[in-house]
């Protein structure tokens, strides 16, 4: 007994979190600003116990399961909120509904935990549910604008086709091989037309959470609409969680047919960088850009995925702890300045530098991490996912892949020409930023300079495996 | 072996100081940077002088042999299996060496800028940036492997660019230290080619394993390096000629050297640090890193003795008619390089044939202190007199008493007239020369005359000559952190000679007896000496002799002054051929084809992006619909096409 509940101990700490939230809400309820400082101080105390007492098993017959690779991948979500909490103060204080903000935002977090953890379709189906449905109330939460609601309607519609069909595709697995178990699994898969559809289905359920083309498209639309804390946390917090789940299910699950999912792999990386780049090129409004610049990033990591176990798992996640601090610090800067000054068009990031130069240094970083320039993190990210890529010796598609590696250099380097060399007669005014704003900032800055170069997080990461 | 992991922090905390200069130094820094940096240089020097002294006397011998260790190694960036970029830390006499000159010229040139930077608006700046040279220089002498060494190589120029180019609103220190950068950078290709051929052919970076396969007769490396001939030079030739090219640029040796006298329109100090003691002897150290391998090439070592010896020629008769007190010790600096160079092209390996390789490594030691102290007392007298032309000097002795002492013996090292330390050091490089090739020694000999006669045609016109006219306001020779540097190093060149080098630093790790041949100092002597009287005779009291020996030549006389004419020669290559023949058409090129590809991509780009907005149409049911056919496509394709 003892023993499970330290091995569920990271979902224990987040429902207690919930809990404890809840009972301040019924209570006497708080003010923005110090429930803020609580819950900066929970997530960082929630961080540092990830790296403790982290027991692997098994429970519930399989239906849940850890191990040190998941309590890893479970740790970086929690420095990602953690990190959210910390940059998006602005809007938070401003927010009218701060405690249910939280509470639904550990709850999909939890969700995402116990989706990692899942051992079973349908354990799976049901935490995904979990980490799906909180968010969509959550871009609601600009509740005086009306792109705010569009967001949330058009997510949680389009959420519910894609869980349609992923249950379609659960039911046709159980029909096709009478199991739903991870474990069994496997030895029951032999490529017949059926299980494939059923792949097909399970598939386009990830890549819908993952913003794949051509299951892409209510991407742009929620991530434009929401907060941009809710966008940061999408973009980010759930796209690594499925990231990760989804390595699992190819890998462990359906490593029976990895030549059917390496080439599905390859095409919608293809797809999904080429139009992530061309989408991205002709934005002018930031948000609309880092969602469309971040789908292209997820086509990427499709390279690193379409490798074998090892090389592909250790590469994804380096990526990921790199994109929570690179992305993070790019919407932190973005959400800064559109709760303060209202500005959300990258023309009027024009002579940022003269005004805001730490502003413009962070994101600086962020974007050249995000472009995968040397020496920040970003690139060593790149590179493990390209030479992950290049196991399978198929150099067409990493020659692709470096290409919009390319391509994308010079969208990123556009915004970064704005911010530092163009002149503007009326730049954006010098903004004071809150000590926990800027502690977030400098947290992912040291993040993106150091995580690359210190070699060892990427062996320790190896070791995990 | 002991624990030695806190070598890393001689380089490390030079590091942090710039670090933490260059982020905060301007904020919370203001006045205290100076000692910050020189308190972190001090630890650095002290860390220095105690694995000097352990590696010396403790453990560095084995069997009388002095090792080459690694005591650290980490692999920084593993590619696959057994490709990797190390990092690590070499330990073995000239690193060694090399550690204890570049901490302590550096700690001294901190502590004098102290009061010569003093009041610049800058300071915290020209300290960190200090810090970074400090910190790329170390890390080049301690790396294990080629390519670190490279990094660092690239660094360091990095940083002597900034530091050279520290004035930045002076026009002519930005053509400088873009000069500097441009020359260096260019001959940096020849090194990175030859990086590349190097490790091709020894199959690693490390130079340990890269000198032990390149130097075996018999291991397979060896002679496949050998056997393959390019232009009729061997590949192992090739990449040791291709990296002498990268430490030629660095060292400024002829024909690469034209931006070293340029480069003294950095700070003073900075001079004595980087373009006396340290940086320029960047090249040496790499051909002294590489020896065994230089060793196995003779016309690769051919090349570096002529280079040697005709840098050191012509430098030192274009110093006899300079007139910039600095530019004057800059060529002297090239000329006094090119003996160390030569006397690495004439040694041989091992034992006593090595004898060239000590004596090259023991004149960068003395050279690096007197040449220092050069540097330093001129920033003094600069200092002083607020002008670099040897024109407003004259008659400072009662002045500057301390620098004038200094100062002399300083000269007298250089002009190697026994006891001081530059004697020794050039006694031996001589006799390599001897034993080696008598047309070198020759040319050296001269070489060394006109060496005494150019740095006291210098010491007479600022300290004698004729009576002092200016009257400064400054006090008179800086404070004691100005003057302390010059009595340390005075010391350091006055004593360093009795050194006995041999026994410490040699080809083969082996202990080499210092032999003095007092009947062969004769000639050197006797040549410095009356170089130093026809100085005193010119240049003592002010007279019209001068002007009339440069009036009776007055052609020969006008070459030399313009250095031989080689700038304008790099300026009518550049300017008249390259830039009309290949620039132009490549500029043409670039406007029209590569622009107008770009623009193509662009229009393109643009033009499909516009046509598939339509899919992103912000209708929900729209989307679901691509949704199911992008589903009902992955499964008609995989299921029915693509089995």
């Amino acid at each position: 007994m003892n023993e499970m509940l330290i091995i569920m101990k990271s979902e224990l700490l987040i429902t207690i979190i919930i809990f404890l939230l809840l009972f301040i809400k019924l209570g006497k309820g708080m003010t923005n600003d110090s429930l803020l400082i609580l819950v900066q101080f929970l997530m960082l105390l929630n961080f540092i116990a990830g790296f403790f007492f982290n027991l692997p098993g098994n429970l519930f017959d399989g239906m849940y399961h850890t191990g040190p690779l998941i309590a890893f991948q479970k740790n970086i979500l929690n420095l990602g909120v953690y990190l959210i909490s910390l940059l998006f103060a602005d809007w938070f204080r401003k927010s009218e509904h701060l405690t249910e903000f939280f509470i639904l935002l550990l709850s999909a977090l939890l969700g995402m935990f116990l989706m990692i953890s899942s051992g079973n379709l349908l354990m799976f189906f049901l935490s995904l549910e979990l980490a799906t449905i909180p968010v969509a109330a959550l871009a609601n939460f600009d509740l005086d604008k009306k792109k705010s609601s569009e967001a949330a309607m058009k997510f949680i519609l389009s959420s519910a086709f894609s869980s349609g069909i992923l249950l379609f595709g659960i039911s046709m697995v159980y029909g096709a091989t009478g199991t739903l178990s991870f474990e069994l699994l496997p030895a029951q898969l032999n490529g017949n037309p059926l299980q494939v559809l059923a792949f097909v289905f399970l598939f386009a359920a990830f890549a819908f959470k993952l913003s794949i083309v051509p299951f892409h498209l209510w991407t742009a639309d929620v991530y434009e609409g929401s907060p941009v804390a809710v966008t940061a946390f999408l973009s980010v917090i759930s796209k690594g969680s499925v990231s990760f789940i989804f390595l699992t299910a190819l890998y462990k699950v359906f490593q029976p047919m990895n030549e059917l999912w390496y080439n599905m792999v390859m095409i919608l990386s293809i797809a999904t960088m080429i139009t992530g780049n061309l989408f991205a090129l002709r934005q002018q409004n930031i948000k609309r850009f880092l969602a469309f610049s971040s789908i292209a990033q997820l086509g990427f990591i499709l390279v690193g995925i379409s490798s074998n176990a090892l090389e592909g798992t250790s590469s994804v996640v380096y990526f990921v702890l790199i994109y929570v601090f690179s992305n993070l610090a790019a919407f932190g800067v973005t959400s800064v300045i559109s709760s303060r000054v209202g500005k959300e068009n990258i023309d009027e990031y024009r002579g940022l530098y003269q005004t805001n130069p730490f502003l413009c240094w962070v994101m600086a970083l962020a974007l050249f991490s995000l472009a995968g320039i040397p020496p920040t993190a970003g690139f060593f990210g790149k590179l493990f996912l390209l030479t992950a890529g290049a196991s399978k010796a198929n150099y067409t598609f990493i020659i692709i892949a470096a290409l919009n590696m390319i391509l994308s250099l010079y969208y990123y380097l556009k915004v970064i020409r704005a911010m530092f060399m163009e002149k503007n007669e009326k730049p954006i005014e010098k903004i004071r930023l809150y000590p926990s704003v800027k502690l977030g900032m400098v947290i992912c800055a040291i993040g993106i300079i150091l995580t690359g170069l210190l070699s060892w997080v990427f062996d320790y990461i190896q070791s995990l495996h | 072996m002991p624990n030695v992991t806190y070598i890393t922090l001689i380089p490390l905390l030079p590091m942090a100081g710039f670090i933490m200069l260059g982020i905060f130094g301007r904020k919370y820094f203001k006045n205290t940077s100076g000692i910050i940096g020189t308190v972190l240089l001090l630890i650095s020097t002290m860390l220095a002088i105690h694995t000097a002294y352990g590696y010396f006397f403790e453990y560095g011998k084995l069997d009388g042999i002095y090792q080459k260790m690694i005591p650290l190694h980490y692999t920084w960036l593993e590619f696959s299996k057994g490709v990797s970029i190390d990092m690590g830390i070499i330990l073995d006499p000239i690193s060694v060496m090399m550690l204890v000159v570049v901490t302590f010229v550096s700690l001294m040139v901190h502590i004098y800028s102290l009061s010569y930077m003093k009041g610049e608006e800058r300071f915290p700046t020209y300290y960190a940036f200090l810090g970074l040279f400090s910190f790329s220089m170390l890390g080049l002498v301690l790396s294990s492997n080629i390519f670190q060494i490279y990094i660092f190589w690239e660094l360091v120029g990095v940083s002597s660019f900034l530091l050279i180019g520290y004035y930045y609103n002076k026009p002519n220190a930005v053509a400088a230290c873009k000069k500097a950068f441009i020359v260096t950078r260019f001959a940096d290709v020849g090194f990175l080619i030859g990086i590349l051929i190097l490790s091709f052919y020894a199959g690693t970076l490390d130079f340990n394993l890269l000198i032990q396969k390149l130097t075996s007769p018999e291991a397979s490396e060896f002679k496949n390096a050998v056997t393959t001939s390019f232009l009729g030079l061997s590949g192992l030739t090739w990449g040791l000629i291709l990296v002498f090219i990268g430490g030629a640029g660095k060292s400024a040796m002829f024909p690469l050297h034209i931006w070293l006298p340029d480069a003294m329109e950095g700070p003073t100090p900075v001079s004595a640090l980087i373009h006396a003691a340290t940086m320029v002897v960047a090249g040496v150290f790499l051909v002294a890193r590489l020896f065994p391998v230089f060793s196995m090439s003779t016309t690769a070592l051919n090349l570096i003795s002529y280079v040697g010896i005709i840098s050191a020629l012509i430098a030192a008769i274009i110093a006899c008619t300079q007139t910039d007190i600095k530019r004057i010790l800059a060529f002297s600096t090239m000329s006094q390089i090119g003996f160390m160079m030569f006397a690495l092209g004439v040694s041989g390996f091992g034992g006593e044939n090595g004898i060239g390789f000590t004596a090259s490594l023991f004149h960068l030691f003395t050279h690096a202190l007197f040449k220092a102290l050069l540097f330093l007392c001129a920033g003094t007298v600069i200092h002083y007199i607020h002008s670099n032309e040897v024109k407003d000097m004259g008659g400072l002795r009662k002045y500057l008493p301390i620098t004038h002492i200094s100062f002399l013996i300083a000269c007298l090292s250089i002009a190697g007239i026994p006891p001081f330390s530059g004697f020794f050091s050039k006694e031996e490089i001589l006799l390599a020369a001897f034993q080696h090739n008598i047309i070198i020694y020759f040319a050296a000999l001269i070489t060394s005359g006109l060496t005494a006669f150019y740095i006291f045609r210098l010491y007479f016109h600022i300290f004698w000559n004729k009576p002092a006219i200016v009257k400064s306001d400054h006090k008179r020779e800086g404070g004691l952190s100005m003057i302390l540097p010059l009595i340390l190093l005075s010391i350091g060149a006055a004593v360093a000679g009795f050194i006995p080098f041999g026994h410490f630093v040699s080809s083969d790790g082996s202990t080499l007896e210092n032999t003095l041949h007092i009947e062969f100092s004769i000639a050197p002597v006797i040549l410095g000496l009356t170089g130093i009287f026809a100085a005193m005779w010119l240049y003592l009291k002010q007279n019209n002799r001068p002007q009339k020996i440069a009036a009776s030549m007055s052609v020969l006389y006008n070459i030399v002054y313009r250095k031989f004419y080689i700038d304008e020669l790099y300026l009518f290559v550049t300017k008249k051929i390259l830039f009309k023949l290949v620039g132009r058409p490549a500029a043409w090129f670039d406007k029209n084809i590569v622009d107008g590809l770009v623009n193509l991509t662009g229009n393109a780009t643009e033009y499909i992006s516009n046509k598939i907005k339509v899919v992103q149409s912000g209708k929900v049911q729209q989307y679901a619909m691509y949704f199911l056919f992008g589903i009902i496509g992955l499964a008609v394709l995989f299921i029915y096409i693509w089995k």
